[in-house]
């Protein structure tokens, strides 16, 4: 409780310095130890007792205290009783293109048009975003910012949650084109009297031979002189050459199935499934062809009421049984605010009997191999970014998930937000009284 | 000159037809037909169970005289022997919109709502249309009748199928001669209502289940009102709605939880409706029964999923399927428990689809008896025209069938159909069979002919040698007249042959040659073979047994094949959450007896109870939730800015699968809210989610009194185009709660006074709250507005018990404690809308800090099923001790909803609803593995299981039989999966 105060009460000089957002933290100048903590590799592997140190920003040494003899550098961190993880990453959002929800004009997440490659998520993220810094008091570190709306979306990039400004942020500009495959099934239109239930969609040949028709004008434009530019075709061009990849938002078993075909047909090798509800079903297929999947949030309801009740819950633990790649993201209802229980979600899967470390991967290591960004980011391995943080406890539960310290690139950043100080705010009135 | 004489003749044949005894005529003759016709020889169907064989029925004047075995015929009769033949009284449909044309829904034009009524001088709501008189609308249809006519139909109740009250119905006679003064047998048969809505207004209100059955409520009141003389203005459908009173009240209610719904609304108003059902009442068929009602059933049978598509038949659910296979059972249901049902045409495609649909029924057990009485006896009854429809008994209509035989036969043939004495022929009774096989010569050839197929449809097939000729053939009125082609291909030659036939032994008559020349023909038939006509007749319908899959409680995926019984159950050495102040102690046992905690303490014992080992896990009080929209038909009535006079305990749904997923999370009750779309919302329900139950068993007994209210964005109607509805801002909230709280204490008053008084549901809801016997839960988000509504409710001198969301709660905690309020939160929702920027989720743990008895909610059926991780939020944000975290869903939420008396703790005495969990049941990792509510166990994680396993299996055999009627050659219908959207506060 004495602590309690003391820190409010330095909370509440910084307070009148304070404006609505943090601010970012420097560029690392000066190494840091941090020593006895819990070191969850995000690989899998557990380093009790660990010693990790990190200089201009990448971790050097990640290693176990009582086996080996390495010597603290700079600052000490004791963090004896508590835990460090890699930070966690957070693909297909749309952090930073929405403020709020119900209010349209701060809704940047949906261009008009169908084939939209050459529509770019990094330019409209908002780096001072309220809601982007409410993710790092949960370890929720890194985002893929992806666009929505329309058969292609758009390009996603990747960002790191503390930053001045977009460009400040970027960890991988224009990583990913996203492509919404057509649904097997459509509603109907309540509007207009029809039955609102689901039914087979007639259209989906179509809509199918239409990314189709897209993918062969891009190649073709692409081959030829590009004398008239064509901004859609000519934002294609990453796909073709390998540098980008392409997320397919897909969740049923025949629209998973035609989708792989898809890239196979039009030589796309970087594919990865997103949503993939149904990816269970064509598990051996996803696996003959290297395809990771980015599955649905596990805090959701099963799509029938016929399936199991936990069938979310534990999904990408069917997957990974199976040997698939696997990440979680969390699309959905309220995605952006809820990003930040993206730990929790992991922690769900252990619930369905997967191993912790093993649910860890799902937001860290498989992410990063699933955004190709793992060389940099995902695990607390030597050579590697220090983006990381130290929890009081097991950060993949909501009790425990108490962040002392986090850090990106190196840079200790602020685990305050506009919460934690309106927190403080009112928790002082009511002791003032 | 001949066109003149045309229409001559036509006049005259029309006013013999329309002449009346008081109506001059001036065309001749006054002639009056005194002849009787009798029909000898028959078996009679007098009514369903009196039958007569080889009697004779008298008719005349459009009346039966006779009936009988020894029936003197006087000599002025026309004598028709139908010989082998019978006689059936003709059906009746009650639930018709014969001959009147639905209103079409006007072009929109806008999107405001509106809210007014659109008539003058008529009642507030234009869906309430007593005043409506089929009659005035009708119009006979002959196309229409002669299809009825078809399916054996001979007298309709028709009636103006749109709004909730639809006025008188007309019951009219199906004969195209006579005119309507013959038809209209009443012109005013009964009064319609339903749950729907007039197409022909606008005006927004009732927009849910629950408003439709208000507003019947309160019209009802209004009406006994108006009729004492209480209104000073005019109102022409209350004076109707009076008038009508003493008519048989038919109701569409069309679902089996409408149908328990709408007959709750009768009994309170001393109305046993007559009521439209779904067809699916099988499978509630206990509370079915006891509405004590008649019922009306369609009998529009789902025709199987095309399941050849596996990708596409994967969406298919359970209940869907079920439906497919067991709907088809529901007369038979309602015959077996003596339920009193008519049949109708209603929702049929056409009346063509009648007799295959009813044949189905027939086919899953239904009695042929109680199908006849169902179209016949029964539906007279309920129209109170016993005496003269619905049997062939002295007086009544001559309204009867005449068949080959047994009328529900696939075989039989239905001749003729009259209708008030007028005959009415579908297929000729002397019609010869000439099916058959014939030869015959002419120009030096052979010829062998072949007639099959239906008497109505005869096929032909001519051969000369090995040669198929091309033929077509027509039979009408004993003249055949066939044609076929020459046996030199070559040519474009026809033969045409005529013949009139005599008997049906042999064919003779004229064949005309290509060249035009004319010869005569003879034409002699084979003898019959009775193994090629076995092997032309249809393939013999091998699956006579059908299968039908046993029902299930609530009848879907998941559901009980027997409701589970209460237990004793002793768990053994579990680490028990008491919520009292014992604390959490472990290594604990604990004893449920009837349906009670009986004892918590060590080394307890008892005799015959189910011991369970809960070594190393958790035992809780169950979840409860004190803000969810599952387990409803509705969560708005939008329709006006004050709605208190709804309630969601009319329109629980006690088959949302979403209680089951709940019982999976451990939660054990919950309060069922209105949605925020008004300022005043409607009253709650507050449920255990007990599975499989009837929804009146779903609810508390003696279930503490709430209504929901709302503040902010959603009343405003702030995020949707809406600028026409009071209030639009909350200055106007204010003034809405202050005006209706004024005229409620004007209207208790005045009701305590003893002086007459309006009768008035809204009032009566809000005196309820000024008189302290109803709580409010009060949708809330920004400080300002929390503290106005405090201010409005110490100004009436009454509390505010619960703010419901209060995201902003935190930043006026001490004048909630102050006023004494109670909080249910999100543990971290924000960001959705602009009023929750400052949501934040140290709100529960501030609150709770402060000493306001808090408690964390779901408003959601994803979230609700993980409450416990939701309060242990609270432990992460704002460092709240894991007890208390754990009583923000458990023992906080009962206080707020009146019911720690029963539930929320582990105390000896309280109700036994417990949750085993497999792990502290705050973390993530906790799964409940027995949700036990009162003793029974609804949620048990190996029941689950296996469940599971059953619903694979049961659902790839109703994929087999679905194969198995397509590849017979049945109709399919394109898979597709219902809508079941979750409910939110803003739901519509």
């Amino acid at each position: 409780m004495n602590n309690y105060k003391y820190i409010s009460a330095i909370l509440m000089l910084c307070l009148t310095l304070t404006f609505a957002q943090q601010t970012p933290a420097p560029v690392q100048t000066e190494a840091f130890t941090i020593v006895g903590a819990t070191a969850h590799i995000g690989n899998g592997k557990i380093i009790e007792n660990s010693i990790i140190i990190v200089e201009n920003g990448k971790i050097t040494a990640c290693a176990n205290g009582l086996t080996s003899k390495i010597a603290y550098k700079g600052k000490v961190i004791d963090a004896k009783g508590k835990h460090v993880y890699p930070g966690f990453i957070a693909p297909n959002t749309t952090l930073g293109l929405q403020e709020i929800g119900a209010v349209r004009a701060t809704n940047d997440t949906k261009e008009i048009g169908t084939m939209n490659p050459h529509i770019r998520s990094i330019i409209a993220y908002n780096a001072e975003s309220k809601v982007v810094e409410s993710m790092r008091p949960n370890g929720v570190l890194i985002g893929q910012i992806t666009p929505r709306g329309g058969t292609i979306s758009g390009t996603s990039s990747i960002v790191q949650f503390d930053a001045w400004n977009w460009e400040d942020a970027t960890l991988k500009v224009d990583d990913a084109i996203h492509l919404n495959w057509p649904r097997s099934f459509t509603r109907g239109r309540w509007w207009l009297g029809e039955d609102p239930g689901l039914k087979a969609n007639k259209n989906y040949t179509k809509q199918v031979l239409n990314i189709n028709a897209f993918i062969l004008e891009s190649k073709a434009y692409l081959k030829g002189n590009k004398a008239t530019k064509n901004l859609p075709y000519d934002a294609m061009q990453g796909l073709f050459n390998g540098s980008q990849k392409l997320f397919v938002h897909v969740n049923d078993e025949k629209g998973i199935t035609d989708a792989v075909d898809f890239a196979k047909t039009n030589g796309i090798t970087n594919m990865i499934i997103v949503g993939g509800y149904q990816a269970n079903k064509v598990a051996d297929l996803l696996k003959a062809n290297n395809i990771s999947v980015l599955v649905m949030r596990t805090q959701s309801r099963p799509n029938s009421d016929d399936d199991d009740y936990d069938f979310p819950y534990k999904l990408a633990k069917l997957l990974v049984d199976q040997g698939i790649l696997v990440g979680l993201q969390n699309s959905g209802g309220m995605e952006r605010a809820n990003a930040r229980n993206l730990p929790f979600q992991a922690g769900q899967v252990v619930g369905q009997g997967m191993n912790k470390e093993e649910a860890l991967k799902l937001i860290t290591s498989n992410t990063a191999k699933i955004l190709g960004i793992d060389s940099d980011y995902g695990t607390l391995e030597a050579g590697k970014s220090a983006t990381l943080f130290i929890s009081e406890g097991d950060a993949l539960d909501m009790r425990t998930n108490i962040l002392t310290h986090a850090f990106i690139d190196g840079r200790a950043i602020s685990l305050e937000s506009h919460q934690t100080e309106l927190w403080k705010r009112y928790s002082n009135k009511y002791k003032g009284e | 000159m001949y066109k003149k004489y045309l229409i001559l003749m036509m006049l005259l044949c029309s006013f013999t037809i329309i002449a009346q005894e008081h109506f001059p005529k001036n065309d001749g003759v006054k002639s009056k037909n005194t002849n009787y016709t009798a029909f000898t020889n028959a078996k009679i169907y007098v009514t369903p169970t009196q039958i007569i064989e080889k009697g004779t029925l008298l008719i005349k004047d459009g009346k039966v005289v006779a009936s009988g075995t020894s029936v003197t015929i006087p000599k002025n009769s026309v004598i028709i022997n139908i010989s082998g033949k019978s006689i059936y009284p003709s059906f009746i449909d009650m639930y018709s919109g014969f001959g009147i044309e639905k209103p079409k829904r006007p072009a929109r034009s806008g999107r405001a709502s509106q809210y007014d009524a659109s008539r003058e001088g008529f009642y507030w709501n234009d869906h309430v249309m007593p005043e409506q008189d089929a009659i005035d609308d009708f119009k006979f249809n002959e196309k229409s009748a002669s299809e009825l006519r078809k399916a054996g139909f001979g007298v309709v109740n028709s009636h103006m199928q749109d709004g909730i009250v639809r006025g008188t119905g007309i019951l009219v006679a199906l004969t195209d001669e006579g005119g309507d003064s013959e038809r209209i047998i009443d012109g005013r048969s009964g009064q319609y209502l339903s749950l729907s809505k007039s197409v022909k207004s606008k005006q927004s209100y009732p927009t849910s289940t629950m408003g439709a059955l208000a507003l019947l409520r309160q019209m009802y009141y209004d009406a006994d009102w108006y009729a004492k003389g209480g209104s000073k203005a005019k109102d022409r459908s209350l004076e109707a709605l009076n008038t009508n009173k003493n008519l048989v009240q038919i109701i569409a209610a069309g679902s089996k939880l409408n149908d328990v719904r709408v007959d709750k609304v009768g009994d309170q108003f001393g109305i046993q409706y007559v009521i439209l059902g779904g067809g699916d009442e099988y499978e509630r068929i206990n509370e079915i029964k006891a509405t004590n009602a008649a019922y009306i059933l369609p009998i529009n049978f789902p025709k199987a999923y095309d399941v050849e598509n596996t990708f596409l038949a994967s969406v298919l659910e359970l209940d869907d399927m079920r439906e497919w296979n067991q709907k088809p059972s529901n007369p038979k249901a309602l015959a077996d428990n003596g339920i009193s049902f008519a049949l109708t045409t209603h929702s049929l495609k056409s009346p063509k689809d009648f007799k295959p649909n009813l044949l189905k029924a027939l086919k899953y057990g239904l009695d042929k008896t109680k199908a006849l009485e169902a179209l016949t006896t029964v539906p007279s009854q309920l129209l109170g025209k016993s005496n003269s429809l619905g049997s062939l008994k002295n007086g009544a209509y001559a309204n009867f069938l005449i068949t080959s035989g047994e009328i529900f036969d696939k075989k039989t043939t239905l001749y003729e159909n009259w209708v008030k004495g007028h005959k009415n022929v579908l297929e000729s009774m002397t019609v010869k069979d000439i099916r058959g096989d014939y030869t015959f010569n002419f120009g030096n050839k052979s010829y062998d002919l072949s007639i099959s197929g239906e008497l109505n449809k005869l096929k032909s097939k001519v051969k000369s040698g090995d040669n198929e000729l091309g033929s077509k053939l027509s039979y009408k009125d004993d003249w055949i007249n066939l044609t076929f082609t020459s046996t030199d291909t070559t040519k474009q030659e026809y033969f045409r042959l005529t013949s009139k036939v005599n008997n049906t032994e042999n064919l003779s008559g004229k064949v005309i040659l290509p060249n035009g020349n004319e010869t005569s023909f003879f034409a002699k038939k084979a003898p019959k073979e009775d193994t090629e006509d076995k092997k032309k007749g249809e393939k013999p319908d091998t699956d006579k047994d059908v299968k039908t899959m046993p029902l299930t409680y609530p009848n879907g995926a998941y559901g009980f094949s027997e409701l589970p019984k209460q237990e004793t159950i002793l768990f053994k050495n579990a680490t028990v959450w008491t919520n009292e102040k014992e604390g959490i102690i472990e290594n604990t046992d604990v004893l449920i007896k009837n349906g009670k905690i009986a004892a918590i303490g060590n080394n307890l014992s008892s005799k015959g109870a189910k011991v369970i080992d809960a070594t190393g896990k958790h035992l809780t009080s169950g979840i409860i939730d004190e803000h969810t929209h599952i387990a409803t038909s509705g969560v708005n009535e939008a329709g006006h800015n004050s709605s208190a006079e709804v309630t969601i305990e009319d329109v629980i749904n006690p088959e949302d699968i979403g209680i089951y997923r709940n019982l999976a999370g451990g939660v054990t009750s919950m309060q069922i809210l209105h949605g925020s779309a008004n300022p005043i919302g409607g009253r709650s329900a507050i449920i255990k989610l007990k599975w499989g139950e009837s929804a009146d068993n779903l609810l508390y007994k003696n279930s503490p009194k709430f209504i929901k209210f709302a503040l902010g964005e959603n009343v405003k109607q702030s995020n949707w185009q809406s600028f026409s509805r009071f209030p639009q801002t909350r200055m106007g909230v204010e003034q809405l709660y202050i005006d209706y709280f004024t005229r409620a204490k004007e209207y208790d008053a005045r009701k305590k006074s003893g002086k007459p008084y309006r009768k008035d549901i809204e009032m009566d809801v809000l005196s309820e709250i000024l008189n302290k016997e109803r709580y409010i839960t009060c949708h809330s988000y920004v400080q300002s507005e929390i503290n106005m509504l405090m201010k409005v409710a110490d100004k009436f001198n009454f509390k505010v018990n619960t703010f419901t969301h209060i995201l902003d709660g935190y930043k006026v905690a001490d004048k909630m404690k102050a006023h004494g309020v109670g909080a249910s939160t999100f543990s971290d929702w924000w960001a959705y809308k602009f009023e929750v920027n400052d949501a934040i989720p140290y709100n529960a743990a501030i609150m709770h800090n402060v000493g306001v008895v808090t408690a964390i909610n779901s408003d959601s059926a994803e979230m609700s099923r993980r409450l416990n991780q939701e309060a242990a939020k609270s432990v992460k944000y704002g460092g709240v001790s894991e007890e208390d975290a754990w009583k923000f869903v458990t023992l906080n939420p009962a206080k707020l909803l009146h019911i720690d008396d029963k539930v929320g703790s582990i105390k000896v005495g309280k109700d036994a609803d417990v949750v085993l969990w497999s792990d502290n049941p705050l973390s993530v990792y906790a799964k409940a593995e027995k949700t036990i509510i009162e003793g029974v166990t609804y949620f048990d994680i190996e029941h689950d299981k296996q469940s599971r396993e059953d619903i694979k299996k049961e659902k790839s055999e109703l994929i087999s039989m679905m194969l198995k009627d397509k590849n017979k050659g049945l109709k399919t219908q394109p898979v597709k999966k219902k809508d079941k959207p979750e409910l939110h506060c803003d739901s519509l």
